[in-house]
């Protein structure tokens, strides 16, 4: 069979190349993170404690607020909508597992790893660079660590993360992916 | 750029939102028993108040829901926000 | 290398660092601190532009952003080049390179001032009146040489090389101006815990405080307090102060617009920072203390270089160390020329003398001029002055009842003129609060508030330097505690005046609020006169009359009519004149005539700071596919799709579209092709109730449709129109994998959900866009089986296991994917949907694999091509937002006997099924290798009478390499009755004969999608 002398798949990010060339700014650090496993759960209130049960995170019930335990985020985006968030891990096995825990619960299970890509950024100028694209209020008082939310990154939507005071995680779809990036590059410029 | 009050997600603004048109137009049960007039009526005519106007909005680039407002398309203020499903409050102006 | 107007001593700018600079070729000598006009005026140079319509000549007026005649050009470079830049606000900096506008061919003797002498000839509507015949040369003729005479500074051509950025901000308190009133504002607001910003447009903190000598607060020097009050703020982590930044637009909620000047005034701005930034501050409250305006008086030839605003020759004086001329004329109808004639007294200015419009002076500062020895003239005014280039002298007249007795010529170098304050009510007024008449101070005050703002200082009409600061300090404690109330951005009502908590105890000139607004009577004949009321665009009192004679009542009419506070300075020097002259010629009082609407920005803006990072390549997000680099490294040409770019065609050496189509054709009808289509929608569609949502969506029916199989689905708009189309696949009972055009995935997705949340929230189902999470590989032509069958694991790809229009999960080189069976094209075909991650891998492995067939790529033209010989419609080409299922051949897939989905209703009406609809047909042009146009218009008879009916036009056209021919789609009225019959495509130049087939030009039957 053909298959035998078949090149091991090969995953690409879409920020490889961004990445590869940046300067390091020490006030707002860039990082393009790596591959993850990336669940949308949608459902009726019967699912969302199973769910969080099977995928070992509670699926946060406050707006706008995500859970972490173990590697594993669970990020609320909508009453009904929550993105699930596992660095590193393969997606088909977590997939089985919730799928499994909610069957015949009225529910919705996607499985969009590869929709997206993560941005890190962090250092003490971060939330002054995401301010450039982003129009919410990120003082800590307003956008508290735990926070999570979609929203607007210049004419990007992404969703921000604040998992400390000065680190916060952008998910974004891969094809605005480079956008996003190159206008963080433009963002923190000043600040070399 | 206004400030919106998501029902869910809170002070937001305006770019993250789209307009949805007026609020409180049900798609009729059965649609084929409305004679053409009862349907025209049905898609096109809306009220365009002066004043206080009940009008749909979605958190689009938020938490993605449908919701409710009233505004007052005079002051471009909004006067309360409600969840989708839900009736009007009471606040007057042009039903 | 000295400078002959600059004092001993004194002033903010700093003397140990001289600095030189270029103007209009000339070098001089200035200071660090100084502006481009303090600098000019201390070298004795006072023309530095021409005026706008009678080119005559300019001097400095203010000393601030109120000036209208001192707009500069300043050059970096050929590329870093300011017009209409205010000389009043530039820094100087070592090496400013500035040059005068709109003088030829130099300032001095400048061609255009002949207006001048012609001036009768362009009175007020002058265009108007002129430029009417013949009515085809004001495009052509007029305008051109109008601009090129009347202009401002000239644009550089090239591309803004500098950088701008954005930012987003928020606080509990902005305070704009940072004046007495702003910073005691910010210091209450501070102090109280709020999180507070305060900008201010100038270089340095302090407003009025930076021309005072002899003021003082809490019993320290005015410059003290304010050193030690900016410390205070700045010490505080909840203050961020913004100097060099205007306010320029107040927006609805309280976001207010801020341009950051931030390298302007470096003399080697790091290529790092941004020239500037805008700031879009949104605040809980805002305090406004933006001042007041000092008012000129309009007087013949009161525009001459050398007639200043008093209290900027003042400012002059005490702030740059500047004297602006060494004999003084005042002309005031206030106390503050006598404020400036007795700091420029004390400077080494001779006071010539001081001509009061007010017969009874009986103020603290006219007696101190008297006492000083000044030649103080009540009840006179100036009727004129002379000079060529420079004021020489001014007429002195005493007003007796309505006349004025003949002048006195008094020698001077420099006319200071005071007509009083004008608070600046700009952004108020933005904010669409309303103002209100003051009959006490003659001046228009901040009424009615819309947005959570107050006003705080002169702003609002407060005078006085220590009711000032207690007032602002007032407003700015009053806004604190507001915000920590917050609830909404709405604010119902006027704040309540607030009393101070504190007092500051000042000690300064007070003003009063005497002023006069108007024209001053001169006793001369008007023909021969001009006194300026709009500087910048020079409109005259005479002006102003002539409109109210020609029948112009309201102030806006009057505005638009003569110009008067329509140029770039928004009237800030010459609205209230304007409107006193009006008063006066009308006989009205002043709040009957109205006032004109401020509008943003307050100073002219630069477009870089609206553009921000926006340009070039982040224009707009450009998305591209996980395929893209590839296709690029093979040569693809690509187009612009939405916001995709897609490869259009892929041409090897030497070939042009044409050719590169005509092949990518051929490859995929005699063997293999293959064609990125990863930028097509992709919707999760999920739940209990996945099939009755379809059901309720599309057109078809979805109940009987089977996991493991594909249907073409038709969406419409609930006006029975076509919306959108695409293959939808069904995994499971629960699940459908909907795909949809690439342009219309996230209208798809909007309209999918307003329907299940507003109209159906209870059925059991979701929507997850999965556009991006999946790659996907087109593989279509005969060989496609045989090039995919080696890769694929776990799916029998045989034509009976896998049928047309099927769906498979397994995996193609390891790698997940659901696989399709679905054509595009009308050959057998595949499309493999593999994780976005892996698509270039795999991409490249089916390439390998398809060697031996020769597979090719192609882009999009060719799938265009290939679709359109099988009559397949494109939504959005054939289909225009007017067509129905069944005008572009879809009727099929319309289940008649499902009781309800979106658009059926509107089917239903006797409209959507006339017979003379445009329907879609084939058309072939009688001559073969004639390409139609597409959009051309379609008739019966192009020799018909003008306007000859349309009856339809051309969608879509090619040249088709597999037919040997050209094709075309159209939608003509009644076109499928009309199948056989020849019609006409009409173009300019001739009429092209086609005759009219059914749009399917390649295997009709549909025998190959089964091979």
């Amino acid at each position: 069979m053909l298959e035998r002398s078949m090149p091991t798949p090969v995953a690409a990010n879409p920020l490889d190349a961004l990445a590869a060339s940046s300067r390091p700014v020490e006030a707002a650090r860039l990082t393009a993170l790596g591959p993850a496993a990336r669940l949308a759960f949608r459902g009726r209130e019967a699912a969302i404690s199973p769910a969080g049960d099977a995928f070992g995170v509670a699926l946060p019930r406050e707006a706008c607020r995500s859970h972490q335990a173990e590697g594993r985020f669970a990020l609320w985006l909508g009453p009904d909508e929550w993105l699930l968030i596992v660095p590193g891990a393969e997606p088909a096995p977590i997939f089985a597992a919730i799928e499994a825990a909610t069957a015949g619960m009225p529910r919705s299970l996607v499985d969009v790893s590869a929709r997206s890509v993560g941005i890190e950024i962090a250092g003490a100028k971060a939330a002054f660079v995401l301010n450039q694209g982003c129009p919410l209020d990120l003082s800590l008082d307003a956008f508290p660590v735990g926070m999570c939310t979609r929203t607007v990154f210049h004419k990007a939507e992404i969703v921000l993360v604040r998992l400390a005071p000065d680190i916060f995680h952008i998910d974004v779809w891969r094809s605005f992916a480079p956008y996003v990036w190159e206008l963080l590059e433009e963002g923190r410029r000043e600040l070399a | 750029m206004l400030i919106i009050d998501c029902p869910w997600c809170g002070k937001r603004p305006e770019i993250e939102f789209r307009y949805g048109g007026e609020a409180h137009i049900a798609r009729p049960a059965d649609p084929s028993a409305l004679t053409d007039q009862e349907w025209a009526d049905f898609l096109y005519s809306r009220t365009n108040p002066k004043g206080l106007h009940a009008e749909r909005w979605r958190h689009i680039h938020g938490c993605g829901r449908y919701f409710n407002a009233v505004r007052d398309t005079v002051s471009d203020f909004f006067v309360v926000t409600y969840k989708a499903g839900e009736a009007r409050p009471d606040i007057g102006g042009d039903k | 290398m000295t400078n002959r107007f600059r004092t001993a001593s004194g002033g903010r700018i700093d003397r140990t660092a001289p600095v030189t600079f270029r103007f209009d070729g000339t070098t001089y000598n200035g200071f660090k601190g100084d502006t481009l006009a303090s600098a000019l005026i201390a070298n004795g140079v006072h023309l530095v532009g021409r005026s706008f319509k009678y080119h005559r000549p300019r001097g400095f007026l203010s000393a601030g952003s109120d000036e209208p005649n001192a707009l500069v050009t300043v050059a970096r470079d050929a590329a870093r080049t300011a017009p209409n830049l205010r000389a009043t606000q530039v820094e100087l900096y070592d090496g400013l390179t500035a040059a005068s506008q709109n003088r030829w061919p130099s300032l001095n003797f400048d061609a255009g001032a002949m207006n001048d002498l012609f001036s009768p000839f362009l009175p007020s509507g002058f265009y108007y009146k002129t430029f009417m015949w013949p009515a085809g040369a004001w495009k052509r003729f007029y305008e051109p040489k109008i601009r090129a005479m009347a202009g401002l500074g000239v644009a550089p051509t090239l591309p803004d090389p500098d950088r701008y950025t954005q930012n987003y901000a928020h606080c509990d308190v902005l305070v704009v101006g940072a004046g007495p009133a702003g910073l005691a504002a910010a210091l209450a607001a501070a102090e109280s815990g709020a999180k507070v910003i305060l900008s201010d447009e100038q270089a340095e903190f302090g407003g009025s405080l930076l021309s005072e000598t002899s003021a003082a607060i809490e019993g320290k020097p005015a410059a003290k307090w304010l050193a030690e009050t900016l410390t205070n703020l700045e010490a505080r982590d909840n203050v961020t102060l913004l100097t060099r930044t205007t306010a320029f637009g107040y927006f609805p909620h309280n976001l207010i617009a801020l341009a950051e000047r931030v390298t302007e005034h470096l003399a080697a701005p790091d290529p790092d920072l941004p020239r500037e930034r805008l700031w879009q501050v949104r605040a809980k409250e805002v305090v406004l203390a933006t001042g007041a305006l000092e008012r000129p008086l309009v007087f013949p030839d009161n525009d001459r270089p050398g007639v200043l605003l008093a209290d900027s020759g003042r400012t002059y004086l005490n702030r740059y160390g500047v004297k602006p001329g060494e004999r003084a004329v005042i002309f005031t109808a206030c106390d503050a020329g006598y404020r400036t004639a007795l700091d420029l007294a004390t400077g080494g200015v001779t006071i010539s003398a001081i001509a009061d419009l007010r017969a009874n002076l009986d103020g603290e500062l006219p007696a101190r001029a008297l006492k000083a020895g000044i030649d103080v003239r009540p009840a006179t005014v100036v009727t004129g002055t002379s000079g060529r280039l420079r004021v020489s002298s001014a007429d002195l007249g005493k007003v007796k009842g309505g006349d004025v007795a003949s002048p006195e010529k008094v020698a001077c170098d420099v006319v200071l003129m005071s007509g009083g304050f004008t608070p600046s009510v700009h952004l108020f007024s933005q904010s669409r609060g309303k103002l209100a008449w003051d009959a006490a101070s003659g001046a228009y005050l901040p009424g009615t508030s819309v947005e959570r703002e107050r006003s705080a200082g002169a702003c609002r009409g407060v005078y006085g330097l220590q009711r000032v600061l207690e007032d602002g300090y007032a407003q700015g404690e009053a806004a604190a505690k507001a915000s920590r109330d917050f609830a909404s951005p709405s604010r119902g009502a006027t704040p309540a005046p607030a009393t101070s908590s504190r007092a500051f105890p000042a000690q300064a000139d007070d003003l009063g609020t005497d002023g006069f607004i108007g024209a001053t009577p001169h006793g001369r004949n008007p023909a021969f006169t001009k006194a300026l009321v709009d500087w910048q665009n020079d409109v005259t009192s005479k002006d102003i009359k002539l409109a109210t004679r020609e029948g112009f009542r309201s102030i806006e009419h009057v505005k638009r009519y003569t110009t008067t506070g329509m140029a770039t300075d928004q009237g800030k020097t010459s609205n209230m004149n304007a409107l006193g002259i009006v008063s006066e010629a009308l006989k009205e009082e002043v709040p009957k005539i109205g006032l004109t609407t401020f509008r943003p920005p307050f100073t002219p803006t630069t477009f870089g700071i609206f553009a921000g990072a926006a340009r070039g390549d982040l224009l707009d997000p450009l998305r591209k596919t996980a395929i893209h680099d590839w296709a690029a490294e093979h040569g693809a040409a690509f187009e612009d799709v939405s916001m995709w770019k897609r490869a259009h065609y892929f041409p090897k050496a030497g070939e042009d579209m044409h050719a590169a189509v005509a092949r990518e054709c051929k490859a995929v009808r005699s063997s293999v092709g293959m064609f990125d289509a990863s930028t097509l929608g992709k919707i999760e569609v999920v739940g209990p109730d996945a099939a009755e949502f379809m059901n309720r969506i599309y057109t078809n029916a979805w109940a009987k449709l089977e996991p493991g199989r594909l249907r073409y689905g038709v969406m419409l708009r609930e006006d029975g129109f076509v919306m959108d189309d695409g293959v939808v696949g069904r995994l499971a009972a629960d699940r459908f994998h909907v795909t949809t055009t690439t342009g219309g995935a996230p209208r798809v997705l909007a309209h999918m959900e307003d329907y299940l949340q507003t109209e159906w929230p209870d059925l059991d189902v979701w929507l997850t866009s999965t556009t991006e999470q999946w790659a996907v590989i087109a593989v279509q032509g005969q060989n496609a089986r045989a090039v995919l069958q080696p890769l694929i694991e776990g799916i029998d790809l045989s034509k009976e296991a896998f049928p047309h229009m099927s769906v498979r999960e397994g995996r193609i080189c390891g790698v997940p994917t659901r696989l399709f069976s679905v054509s595009f094209t009308g050959e057998l075909g595949f499309e493999v949907n593999v994780p976005a991650e892996y698509g270039r891998f795999v991409w490249e492995a089916i390439f390998a694999a398809g060697e031996p067939f020769g597979i090719t790529p192609y882009g999009t033209e060719t799938m265009h091509v290939l679709r359109a010989e099988k009559g397949y419609i494109i939504v959005g080409q054939e289909t225009d937002g007017t067509a129905t299922p069944d005008d572009v051949n879809l009727g099929w897939a319309v289940g008649k006997a499902k009781k309800d989905f979106v658009g059926k209703r509107s089917l239903a009406r006797d409209s959507m099924s006339a017979p003379d609809r445009k329907q879609l047909v084939g058309l072939l042009t009688k001559e073969p290798a004639i390409v139609l146009e597409e959009g051309a218009q379609i008739v019966a008879d192009p020799g018909a009478p003008v306007p000859v009916p349309m009856l339809g036009f051309v969608t879509s056209s090619y040249p088709s390499a597999t037919l040997g021919r050209s094709i075309a789609l159209a939608v003509i009225k009644g076109g499928r009755a009309r199948i056989g019959e020849t019609l006409f495509v009409a173009m300019p130049d001739r009429a092209i004969e086609v005759e009219l087939v059914e749009p399917a030009f390649y295997d009709p039957k549909g025998e190959r999608l089964n091979a």
